[in-house]
């Protein structure tokens, strides 16, 4: 029990302090997994959109497809990136393995499918005739996308905080294609599983707590924006 | 008049079948048509392919031309489930209004004028998902007419809501149809709604068009069994109110008189209904004396209808009635006898202003 104590205030010091190189960690981690959830945005988004408007032949395979891609296991992708990124690999001669862009590729690849399953399910319950319905009122196709992507802003925000839930506390794969390197890759998970396996708990506390704290926040945030969307 | 919309040929094909196939169906400017017919009969298909919603194929002619990319925001459609956007009253209400990109000033004029017709100006702040049923179908009546549509599709916006709100509802719509000129198509399964808002009928029967006509030729004249049994529970009659007073009033209908109880302004045309079950057939006037309507007048036509006989009647204008064989055989009725019928004022509904 002592030693968890102990942890937690020298966890406390360190914060206190402003430790420059904690700080490092935790803005880039911030960087990293937020343009992660943005890139997957956009795509996730897209993808998912695509696919609840359209009918084609396949729909419902794809559709399968990218819910047991909800549930990808960082390793995995981790382990592919890798394998895209190696030195002789496919994509080798850009230079990225191990770089802050390795990581938010996997990331991303982590979180698209995350977002665009469940913006799938969000345009999915929507009432059919709504479409026609907003059509019927005079719009464009863009302007109908735009109302039925509004109608479901609710999940759709949920479908955001799932994909940067997804990739803040994700270890594997930043581990696998970043190498957790010092000041140059080094994220919050990967230094906290370093620091764990040194035993240095009061570290591995301190940046646990900004994790939490880190997700807490964007978290918050974005159920602030969405309870306040709700009228009432 | 002219058509605004005509349509020749109008096919629809789903998985292989042919769901939709009318030959020619026109509504002309200014005023009411009613599709009518069981569930399944192609009324939502009907209207959604008119409205441009659905694929199909076929000769489409508005205001005289194929309609052009404006085609979309010079006609609106109401849907059965309101289909509110999740915002408040007002902003459904401005959603049409936005999207066909008229001004701040001009579109809070016509939110205001929209929400006093169907009234819901007190619910203009109020969130669409708290709203009544009714309170839900009156904001989404609203948010069309404050398009000013040429032509506004309506399907089946009355049959998610219980009588009463029903009857509110559809005595509003028909005001405001009548205020606002409006031409409209309406899907229903209910012959009643048909009755008070449509000006012609078209029944529907698996995709195709059994019968078009006015509403009095289909409803006095069906037909087929079909149409018969779907619509024919009223004898329909119009006429121009020529006295009124003390709720009560005349319709002079072909020259006869038509007592009926109700509120209705002198010089008004009018559309009366009499159920035949509601008529009684006699040798003489006078014999049910409680009877305020009574007419001599010749049978034309005698069909047996169940446990009944539905007997056809010329009194100047068309009638029809139930009797029972035993009265059958004591009037000795046949085509051409002469009868007098009798029906109260309190079996003549007044169907619409």
């Amino acid at each position: 029990m002592e030693l968890v104590w102990e942890g937690i205030k020298k966890a406390l010091e360190l914060l206190w302090s402003l430790d420059p190189e904690v700080l490092g960690i935790t803005f880039f981690t911030l960087k990293v997994t937020l343009l992660a959830t943005l890139a997957s945005l956009v795509l996730g988004l897209g993808a998912g959109t695509a696919l609840a408007l359209n009918e084609f032949p396949g729909k419902r395979l794809l559709i399968s497809l990218i819910n047991t891609g909800m549930g990808l296991p960082p390793v995995v992708v981790g382990l592919f990136v890798t394998i895209l990124l190696w030195r002789n690999g496919p994509l080798g001669n850009l230079g990225l393995l191990y770089t802050p862009t390795a990581i938010v590729i996997a990331q991303t690849v982590i979180a698209t499918p995350i977002i665009a399953g469940i913006s799938v399910a969000a345009l999915q319950q929507l009432p059919p005739d709504l479409r026609l319905q907003i059509l019927a009122l005079g719009a464009t196709r863009t302007q109908m996308v735009l109302l039925l992507l509004r109608e479901a802003r609710l999940p759709l925000l949920a479908a955001i905080m799932a994909g940067f839930g997804g990739v803040v506390s994700e270890v594997g794969a930043s581990l696998m294609v970043g190498g957790n390197i010092k000041g140059e890759t080094r994220v919050l998970t990967t230094a906290t599983v370093m620091e764990t396996g040194k035993g240095n708990f009061d570290a591995a506390i301190a940046l646990s707590l900004i994790l939490l704290a880190l997700t807490f926040a964007v978290n918050a945030l974005l159920t602030h924006l969405q309870q306040r969307e709700r009228p009432r | 008049m002219s058509a605004l919309l005509e349509v020749q040929g109008l096919r629809v094909d789903r998985g292989g079948a042919r769901v939709l196939d009318v030959d020619r169906l026109a509504v002309e400017a200014g005023s009411v048509l009613a599709l009518i017919g069981p569930n399944g009969s192609g009324k939502t298909t009907l209207l959604k392919a008119l409205a441009g919603l659905l694929p199909a194929s076929g000769r489409v002619a508005f205001a005289g031309a194929p309609p052009g990319p404006d085609f979309r925001r010079r006609v609106t459609m109401v849907f059965q489930d309101p289909l509110l956007f999740d915002t408040t009253v007002r902003g459904n209400l401005e959603s049409g209004l936005r999207l066909h990109g008229v001004d701040g000033p001009r579109r809070r004029e016509r939110v205001a004028e929209a929400a006093a017709r169907f009234g819901v100006e007190g619910l203009l702040d109020r969130s669409a998902r708290h709203l009544s049923g009714g309170e839900a179908q009156r904001t989404s009546l609203a948010r069309a007419f404050a398009l000013r549509p040429e032509l506004l599709f309506l399907d089946e916006p009355f049959s998610a809501l219980d009588p009463p709100t029903r009857e509110g509802l559809l005595t509003d719509l028909a005001r405001v149809l009548k205020e606002t000129r409006t031409t409209a198509i309406l899907a229903t399964h209910d012959q009643l709604e048909a009755l008070r808002l449509a000006d012609r009928i078209a029944i529907l029967r698996a995709g195709r068009v059994a019968q078009e006509g006015t509403v009095h030729e289909v409803i006095n004249a069906p037909v087929d069994a079909f149409v018969a049994d779907f619509v024919g529970m009223e004898t329909v009659l119009t006429g121009r109110v020529g006295q009124a007073k003390n709720g009560e009033f005349r319709v002079d209908v072909a020259g006869r008189q038509v007592v009926a109880l109700g509120d209705a302004g002198v010089g008004e045309e009018v559309r009366i209904g009499v159920r035949p079950e509601h008529v009684t057939l006699c040798a003489e006037p006078g014999e049910h004396s409680s009877a305020r309507n009574a007419f001599p007048c010749r049978v034309t036509a005698i069909q047996a209808r169940g446990p009944f006989f539905k007997v056809e009647l010329d009194c100047g204008f068309f009638l029809a009635a139930y009797v029972t064989p035993a009265s059958r055989e004591e009037l000795a009725l046949a085509e051409g006898s002469e009868v007098v019928a009798t029906f109260k004022a309190t079996a003549v509904h007044l169907l619409r202003r």
